[in-house]
């Protein structure tokens, strides 16, 4: 009879005993657990802060820096510049080198990543060395090696070395000529805007007519005569009527160095040199990989259809190869961001060694400094994924 | 680099979660651990610097010293950690030292902003410029156009920009975070000047590769009264660290010397009676025992021993009494009376 019962009704489970109550209930904790952890956190800073009479809050971001930073990429200076200024300050010295060094780093990975793979014994050995040299040694190693051993061994400034067309370089940096612009820039820009236009809609219509009828237009050569030989164009007639838009400032000899003229710190140089080299290790070796991932088929294929090793390269293998690069190459890219704070070690302003450093220090707020500046890594971080996930979807295999 | 996260993750998590020392504290944790921890230079010649045994040597070390004479009867009982001016007060506000003596300004805002208290002013200072002197620059009026190196966090770094401002003159300013990366920026030839404490110039120049080939400039542009920092809050511990020094003072004011200290017992100076506690009771009242200053003078000396022994004449950096002599002598030092 007993059996029949148990059919007919199954036998009522304690609530306690039902997993997905259990599970809910483990969930509320842990959140619970998390939130309390985070609010005793902050109620006890604030009270120790207050005891120990620590200003708080983020009003010190419009109090008056009195400091100055070398390279600004807003007016930023003693007098007038707040914390907040400062703040923007490093921020974009930060983006500034990481972009660049994101642009480099992505050229020279690729080209020696493809290098290892060459059928060259030489050029392959070279780009294994590369590589295995680079991504062994300690980043900070590396970077102090290229401020202090090789932009440190640079001349002084009284002995410059001249480069020609108003190139400088020194101990000091590298010096430029400046370009100023005159009021007839716009025209210049203009020609330029309708020359990237005019490229682009005669792209298409190629591509186009490519695909129809097969035949293939000088698409290389007119875009070089629309983007450079017409501007250039312009320019040397508009500087022929008398109406330059574009002069140059010469770097000059001043007391103690050259004035005048655009200046790179070796600071940034030095940091970027480090970051590029050091990041297109292992860029090479995921481009590597990522070419491996391509099956040996489709080179013969395109091989067989009568493609040059570089047509077949180009438009057979790293399309498919970019499948499985840009997953480890979007961490790449910012792994680069990150280790650009280490211009701390070597006095390059960037967002840690201006914000974290002077302005954590003249202010002591270290609580809101870090927070601020943990924030800006990640939302940077973020960002780059974030693009770079679009980018992935766009070339990822399309199933059906 | 790592130094600075140290002591920044360990400012963090001390306020965040650190139910928070009482503010009479330190005395009795001092006590319980056995010894003093005490935020020191990373390397200042003559101020703070660990020699080739690693035994720490300088004024300012040496204050250290005789806060842990003063408590244990043993100035050995001290561990000294390095701390870059960037971290320094982040360190001293979480409680990561006790006493903070490593050539630190006093200012207001220190005070006030970063809730610090300077008891003392173990040495007046003011900073000055060292270039090179195949430059053929005189005066730090003549920097206009120059690269200066110096260091970042500090008073040195403000009163820097103030004075190019003040004198409508241009530089370019090369920022480190730790003394010994600016010195050696500026000695490979990255800046045309060096600046910090008149004091440091002196010292720093001891390290350069050829030393004869710097000189220091006339102008003293700041006023920078060095001494030890305690936290806020806790005006025991303030007390101190305040009467150490004026113990120092007065022993040197009144002659008490580290190889005389025995004999001056006896001595029928009230005020000498009182410094030594054989009269009163003045060392109770603060935490500690009566012969406290008696300790102090035994195993470190006075202030004019340590200063002379460190930095003064019998010393590399050879600096002269100038502002730091006894008021008596027309300097600024002057203790306060133990009454």
């Amino acid at each position: 009879m007993q059996t029949a019962v148990s059919q007919t009704s199954p036998p009522q489970k304690s609530f306690l005993y039902d997993p997905k109550v259990r599970g809910i209930f483990y969930q509320v904790v842990l959140i619970v657990g998390i939130v309390y952890l985070f609010y005793m956190a902050a109620t006890n800073a604030i009270e120790n802060l207050q005891r120990a009479k620590i200003a708080s809050g983020f009003g010190f971001l419009n109090n008056t820096a009195g400091f100055d930073i070398s390279q600004t990429l807003i007016q930023f200076s003693a007098a007038g510049g707040t914390y907040g200024d400062a703040f923007i300050v490093g921020l974009l010295n930060t983006l500034l080198v990481s972009a660049i060094g994101i642009f480099f780093t992505t050229i020279l990975g690729f080209v020696i990543g493809i290098a290892r793979l060459s059928k060259n014994w030489m050029v392959a050995k070279v780009a294994m060395v590369y590589v295995e040299v680079l991504r062994n040694i300690p980043l900070l190693v590396q970077l102090l090696f290229w401020y202090i051993a090789v932009l440190g061994a640079l001349p002084q400034p009284r002995n410059s070395l001249e480069m020609g067309a108003g190139f400088y370089l020194n101990a000091r940096g590298l010096f430029m000529a400046k370009p100023i612009y005159g009021p007839n820039i716009s025209i210049l820009v203009a020609v330029l805007l309708i020359g990237l236009i005019g490229t682009f809609l005669y792209r298409r219509w190629a591509r186009k007519q490519q695909e129809q009828t097969g035949r293939q237009y000088p698409v290389g050569k007119v875009t070089l005569a629309l983007v450079l030989v017409l501007p250039v164009l312009t320019w040397i007639v508009l500087a022929l009527v008398g109406t330059n838009p574009i002069t140059f400032e010469l770097p000059r000899k001043g007391t103690f160095n050259l004035t005048g003229g655009m200046q790179i710190l070796p600071e940034f140089v030095a940091l970027l040199l480090g970051l590029v080299t050091y990041t297109a290790a292992f860029i090479a070796e995921v481009v590597r990989a990522g070419i491996l991932a391509v099956s040996k088929g489709q080179t013969e294929a395109a091989g067989s259809l009568g493609l040059t090793p570089g047509q077949t390269l180009r438009l057979v293998v790293i399309p498919q190869a970019m499948r499985v690069i840009i997953p480890p190459l979007t961490s790449q890219y910012l792994n680069l961001t990150k280790n650009s704070s280490l211009a701390v070690a070597i006095g390059y302003p960037d967002l840690v060694q201006v914000f974290m450093g002077t302005v954590l220090n003249q202010t002591g707020q270290a609580i809101e400094v870090v927070v601020i500046t943990m924030g800006v890594y990640l939302t940077i971080s973020l960002v780059t994924s974030f693009i770079m996930n679009i980018y992935n979807r766009r070339v990822a295999i399309v199933e059906r | 680099m790592k130094k600075a996260l140290v002591s920044i993750a360990f400012g963090l998590t001390a306020s965040l979660f650190a139910t928070g020392a009482s503010a009479q504290a330190t005395l009795n944790s001092v006590k319980q651990k056995g010894f003093l921890t005490c935020g020191s230079n990373t390397g200042l010649a003559g101020f703070g610097q660990p020699d080739a045994q690693g035994n720490w040597t300088g004024l300012d070390v040496d204050f250290c010293r005789a806060i842990a004479a003063a408590i244990f009867d043993d100035p050995t009982k001290v561990r000294f950690i390095p701390l870059a001016a960037k971290d320094r007060f982040t360190a001293l506000q979480s409680g990561e030292v006790d006493v903070l003596s490593r050539n630190s300004t006093a200012t207001m805002s220190r005070e006030t902003q970063l809730g610090l208290d300077f008891p003392a002013i173990n040495y007046f200072d003011g900073q000055g410029f060292m270039v090179r002197k195949k430059l053929g620059v005189a005066s730090a009026k003549e920097l206009n156009g120059a690269s200066i190196c110096t260091q970042q966090g500090t008073t040195t770094e403000l009163n820097l920009a103030d004075y190019f401002r003040a004198n409508n003159m241009k530089y370019e300013v090369v920022a480190f975070a730790t003394s010994d990366e600016t010195f050696k920026a500026y000695d490979a030839g990255r800046c045309d000047a060096f600046t910090t404490d008149a004091s440091g110039l002196y010292a720093e120049r001891l390290r350069a590769s050829a030393p004869d080939d710097h000189i220091v400039l006339p102008e003293i542009i700041s006023k920078e009264p060095l001494g030890p920092a305690v936290r806020h809050g806790d005006n025991q511990w303030g007390d101190i660290v305040r009467w150490t020094h004026n113990a120092m003072l007065n022993a040197e004011e009144l002659g008490v010397t580290k190889a005389n200290v025995e004999q001056m017992k006896n001595s029928e100076n009230p005020e000498i009676k009182r410094l030594l506690g054989t009269e009163g009771k003045f060392g109770e009242a603060t935490g500690l025992t009566n012969d406290w200053a008696v300790r102090i003078i035994k195993h470190v000396g006075n202030y004019g021993e340590v200063f002379e022994k460190n930095v003064g004449e019998g010393s590399r950096l050879k600096i002269k009494r100038g502002q730091n002599a006894q008021w008596t002598k027309g300097g600024l030092q002057y203790g306060i009376p133990v009454r």
